[in-house]
């Protein structure tokens, strides 16, 4: 039963994350100031790691640590401990609700090839490493602007968009929350979160995700919608029919964009799409020919090799294939409890504009997921009966991100999807505001043309 | 800023920048507070082609207003701001409420929107009008990046929200 595997707690997911946190607060007054009691935290994870094949590095990098040499390599391997740590909490997590779905999954294939980072990851690896010593409460404008050279070049090299998009959305935050001295509270685990994973993706030599041609139809279940200051993504959960089954798979599209580019008119920043957008906007299926699906389940889209299918309702298909599908394993480094975002389908339950009533399990409603680019709101969502959801976990607990739901408003049954609007708004205030919005994007698109190129 | 018990502290994917409000650009295409400042660029009234790069310091608001050619504002006389410097702050005001302008500017929240200049204490500073406008030309440098179908897996820290204040 889904509810047992919402309920239930894995076993050492409690001591897991508290190692976590003691090394996130560790990087709140920064490397260069620790107390006893944060070196104490960092000592455990010498202790918790004795027993695995880190353990030699371990206890080197945090024993340097703690008496004031602050390496890349050393940071490298606290990094590596929270890959590690977190990856088996995902690991705990995912496999109580694969249990409970019934949802069979292809492991991950041992990756060989290795992706060569460059020289352009030195500059980043730098700034993470004055972030680590300073620490959040030592960062203040100057220290905050200080990964800017760094994205820079990383944007303008394409291949190195995944670790430019990732640190452009942090810097982002630094600099709005400088000086963090004096910032009432401050983000701990996402800091360190995203502060590790951008470590992490500047090393040298990272494996590279196999991936291979794939011929299908893909049926969406759902968008999901994703934003930072400089970045507005859709990712596509979806059933890849195949001649040798049905998968579950995403595909990504995203746009480089400004912050007064928000909301329903971001979706302009995604022209480049029509065929995919059109699927959404229209519910249709999408045949794809030759396209490249990698190990971790995502399906790499091209407008090229795709071509638009019959029309065909997300419900439905999730009804009909969800159960059955087989899903991919992401890959090892990618793991983390954040990350988790299982598609399901619920039916027959009561739900408020806070929470979802299983019966036997109440699970919480992921409020701050519906975006403002799309149709569904709280409220739509407590009228509602079944819903295509993402199951997300963070802050202990499990919460679902409605991205499809059926509901009765005035008497009146009313079906509403997240990529509804990837045409535009089709409700009237809405479509409106997106139309005063939208003239941003060409005022933007002027002065461009006017001013860069001289 | 907690949520069922669960610590701010401890969650992943919690929103650490308010959102922009949407706003019209074509006065004013680009205000940022950054670097101890609140600054941005204003369209020039009469010539296309030309822009004014305005700033105010935080804390001792020093004002500053030259054409992208660094050539001075003739409508800006020691600590009286100009009119850029006004439609400046109207614009930073409509995009990030009077409030957080006014804490970025270390003077207390005027009662009402329109009154920012009530509070301020403004003075004539030099200003670093090729720094503003490299920064404005970086962001207009955003619409020219190509898209990508990368899976950006670290984009689940980041959700779009806001359909609750819609």
């Amino acid at each position: 039963m889904l509810a047992d595997a919402l309920r239930a707690h894995p076993v050492g997911l409690d001591e897991a994350f508290a190692l976590v946190d003691g090394l996130d607060d560790a990087l709140v007054h920064g490397l260069a100031r620790l107390d006893d009691d944060r070196a104490a935290a960092l000592d455990a994870l010498v202790a918790a790691f004795s027993a695995t094949p880190l353990a030699e590095r371990v206890t080197d990098a945090i024993g340097k640590i703690i008496s004031g040499t602050v390496s890349d390599e050393h940071l490298a391997v606290l990094a590596g401990c929270r890959v590690a740590l977190l990856g088996a909490a995902y690991d705990a997590l995912l496999g109580g609700l694969d249990a409970a779905l019934g949802r069979a999954r292809e492991p991950f294939p041992a990756a060989a090839a290795s992706t060569d980072a460059g020289h352009l990851t030195a500059g980043s690896r730098s700034w993470l490493r004055e972030l680590a010593i300073a620490g959040w409460r030592g960062v203040d404008h100057e220290l905050a602007a200080g990964g800017s050279p760094a994205v820079q070049a990383l944007l303008a090299e394409p291949t190195r968009r995944r670790l430019a998009v990732l640190l452009d959305g942090f810097a982002a935050e630094l600099r709005a929350a400088a000086p963090v001295a004096t910032l009432p509270r401050v983000p701990v685990r996402r800091w360190a979160d995203l502060w590790a994973r951008s470590l992490i993706l500047s090393q040298d030599d990272l494996p590279a995700e196999p991936s291979a041609p794939v011929d299908g139809r893909l049926l969406i279940l759902g968008a999901d919608l994703h934003e930072h200051p400089t970045v507005f993504r859709c990712q596509v959960h979806g059933l890849l029919e195949t001649a040798g089954g049905v998968r579950l798979v995403r595909t990504s599209v995203a746009a480089a964009k400004v912050d007064t580019i928000s909301g329903a008119s971001a979706w302009r920043m995604l022209s480049a799409f029509p065929k995919l957008l059109a699927g959404l906007a229209e519910h249709r299926s999408l045949d794809v020919a030759q396209m490249t699906l990698t190990a971790g389940g995502d399906l790499i889209w091209d407008e090229s090799r795709a071509s638009a299918g019959e029309p065909a309702d997300p419900f439905a298909s999730a009804r009909v294939l969800l159960a059955g599908a087989v899903a991919a394993s992401a890959s090892p480094l990618d793991r983390h409890p954040a990350a988790l975002a299982e598609p399901v389908l619920l039916e027959g339950y009561s739900a408020t504009a806070e929470a979802v009533d299983l019966g036997g399990c109440v699970i919480g409603l992921d409020a701050g997921r519906l975006p403002a680019a799309g149709p569904l709101t709280a409220e739509l969502v407590a009228a509602s009966t079944a819903c295509i959801g993402l199951l997300r976990f963070d802050g202990g607990r499990w919460a679902v991100q409605p991205v499809a739901v059926q509901a009765t408003v005035r008497k009146k049954a009313v079906v509403a999807h997240t990529g509804d609007w990837a045409l535009g708004p089709t409700e009237a205030k809405a479509a409106k505001a997106e139309a005063a919005a939208g003239t941003a994007v060409e005022v933007l698109r002027e002065r461009a043309g006017r001013l860069l190129r001289k | 800023m907690t949520s069922e018990g669960v610590a701010y502290e401890r969650r992943s994917a919690v929103p650490v920048i308010a959102s922009v409000r949407p706003r019209k650009l074509a006065k004013v295409p680009f205000v940022e507070l950054a670097e101890g400042r609140l600054q941005g660029v204003v369209s020039s009234g009469s010539d296309v082609s030309r822009v004014y790069v305005s700033s105010i310091t935080a804390g001792e608001h020093g004002l500053s207003c030259n054409t992208n050619n660094n050539r001075p504002c003739g409508g800006l006389s020691g600590a009286h701001p100009c009119n850029h410097l006004r439609a400046l702050v109207e614009a930073a005001v409509a995009q990030y409420g009077a409030d957080r302008v006014a804490r970025y500017l270390k003077v207390e929240p005027p009662a009402d929107e329109a009154g920012i200049w009530s509070v301020l204490h403004p003075v004539a500073a030099p200003g670093r009008t090729p720094e503003v406008f490299s920064s404005f030309l970086r962001h207009l440098a955003y619409l020219e990046l190509p898209p990508s179908t990368e899976p950006l897996p670290e984009l689940q820290w980041f959700p779009a929200g806001g359909a609750e204040v819609r």
